[in-house]
């Protein structure tokens, strides 16, 4: 299955403007999804570095993103209007709405830890705090960059793989959450830097929801059929609690 | 295909068309030879009772030649051959007992244009239920012709003008006329190659209302070169390319994720 829709991306349409038309959506999804991949790592360096100026652009940057997603919205519904697409190209057209909204919403994830910049500055982040929540970028970063590269190569099975691992981001945020709660009973001081970072983990654990999402849409424009086993999930902050002793 | 034994293709035959719905007509490896050119091979396709069918394919892909096959159409062609068995209600519709001319009442035909007889509205209904002896009185022949015009959804426009011309009709109302003058002699299953392709968008959605509400209670196959038609209309689709059937399906998995890669190429225009 996953041969037969790599074949038919390749092979060209009768009408080759409709053959343009798909590809500018694919081009301006990989465009979209670089910025977004920056604006996440930028917003990270910006809160551990308290970088001003970085964290600025990271929320203008995010202009950028919304800009992209209302292009492949209405150039996705031109596209269905005047073609009437079916099979594959429709399923690619829907698969690209979908991310749009994904990685717009990565975008805002972004932007909402550059915000937080200005109020965790000069509250002297505990060294380990921001380890952790360096550790958990990364993971996300890597899952970003993965489903961009499984959307690039259409690839079901590296997609599969992303929805998998989603796992990791979820057990690490997990027992980062717990970490701060504990730095918090600590000392009372702590409690607006750890809450605003606690902001940020949850954000960078949600862009890891993202990219799983992302992957689901692609495990569907390729195959046609919605990837079926329910995704493991290791977030069990739900549940956690931190007794004073 | 010709591998498997005749029991198994009854069963991947039957499961997939999902063999709890009644099928109405029955293809087994049918070919179809035009002197020496064989335009059909080997085609194996149930026609479910009471859904809508869709024949797609390319142009010269012997959708047209199969749909014919199924009222014996092609028995009008100078040598043509048709080989295998085709059933309806598990008759062999080729037997030598059949009567053709009853067969095409049950099997009834339109066509791509519009062909009404030159003749009122009236007669071009009541023409096929006199010739099969299905009416005789008066008023038995106005009431199949007030019945079938309403279940071709014509009745009310030209319930006032039934001595006028058929021919005198816009293009869809001929189209529909025509669908009336099939449905008069109370036919099982009703055959349209590409019914639409010389109407307006307006006449044609007015058809296709039509082709769903007939599906009550007739058995319906359609051509179409409009996929977006085919996808409108029918329950199941075949697929057909160089005289073969290459899948057949239910029509809504058919045009989001085919199975076979020509499907896949023909329905996002690919091919070339």
């Amino acid at each position: 299955m996953p041969e037969e829709s790599k074949v038919s991306a390749a092979s060209a349409h009768t009408v080759s403007s409709y053959d343009e038309e798909l590809q500018y959506l694919v081009r301006r999804i990989s465009e979209m999804g670089g910025v977004a991949e920056r604006m996440v790592e930028q917003s990270v360096h910006a809160l551990v570095n308290s970088d001003h100026s970085l964290s600025q652009k990271v929320i203008s940057d995010d202009l950028l993103v919304d800009e992209a997603e209302r292009q492949i919205d209405e150039k996705a519904v031109l596209i269905i209007a005047r073609r009437q697409p079916m099979a594959s190209d429709l399923r690619d057209i829907i698969g690209s709405i979908r991310i749009a909204a994904d990685l717009e919403r990565i975008g805002d994830m972004a932007k909402n830890i550059a915000k937080r910049v200005i109020a965790v500055e000069g509250l002297g982040q505990p060294k380990k705090l921001v380890r952790g929540l360096e550790h958990l970028t990364e993971l996300a970063l890597n899952q970003l960059k993965d489903v961009l590269d499984a959307y690039s190569n259409r690839s079901p099975e590296a997609a599969s793989i992303v929805r998998e691992r989603d796992e990791e981001i979820d057990a690490i945020y997990t027992s980062l959450f717990r970490e701060l709660l504990t730095y918090m009973m600590e000392d009372p001081r702590n409690i607006t830097a750890c809450t605003h970072l606690l902001f940020c983990a949850k954000n960078i654990e949600r862009i890891g929801d993202h990219a799983t999402n992302i992957a689901e849409s692609i495990y569907y424009m390729t195959t046609g059929t919605q990837p079926d086993n329910e995704r493991p999930k290791d977030d069990e902050t739900a549940s956690v609690s931190v007794s004073a002793k | 295909m010709n591998m498997m034994s005749e029991a198994a293709v009854e069963q991947a035959v039957n499961t997939k068309a999902g063999a709890t719905v009644p099928v109405k007509m029955k293809a087994r490896k049918v070919g179809v030879f035009y002197g020496d050119k064989q335009a059909l091979f080997d085609v194996d396709l149930d026609v479910r009772e009471k859904h809508v069918t869709a024949l797609i394919g390319p142009s010269g892909c012997g959708k047209s030649t199969f749909l014919r096959c199924l009222n014996r159409m092609n028995d009008t062609i100078d040598g043509c051959r048709v080989t295998g068995d085709i059933t309806m209600d598990s008759a062999n519709i080729y037997d030598p007992s059949v009567d053709v001319v009853e067969l095409r009442a049950s099997v009834g035909m339109v066509f791509q244009k519009p062909n009404p007889f030159p003749k009122t509205i009236y007669e071009n209904i009541v023409y096929g239920p006199k010739i099969h002896g299905l009416v005789s009185s008066k008023a038995e022949m106005d009431e199949v012709v007030e019945t079938s015009l309403r279940k071709a959804g014509l009745f009310e426009e030209v319930k006032d003008r039934l001595q006028e011309s058929g021919t005198g009709l816009s293009g869809g109302q001929q189209q529909r006329l025509c669908i009336a003058r099939a449905i008069a002699v109370s036919p099982e299953v009703i055959l349209m190659d590409e019914p639409c392709s010389a109407l307006d968008p307006i006449a044609t959605a007015k058809v296709e209302e039509l082709i769903d509400e007939l599906r009550e209670n007739y058995t319906i196959v359609i051509v179409t070169h409009s996929m977006q038609q085919a996808a409108r209309v029918s329950q199941r689709t075949a697929m057909f390319h160089l005289g073969n059937l290459v899948e057949e399906g239910a029509t809504d998995h058919m045009f989001t994720n085919p199975d076979d890669q020509r499907t896949q190429d023909y329905i996002t225009g690919r091919f070339g």
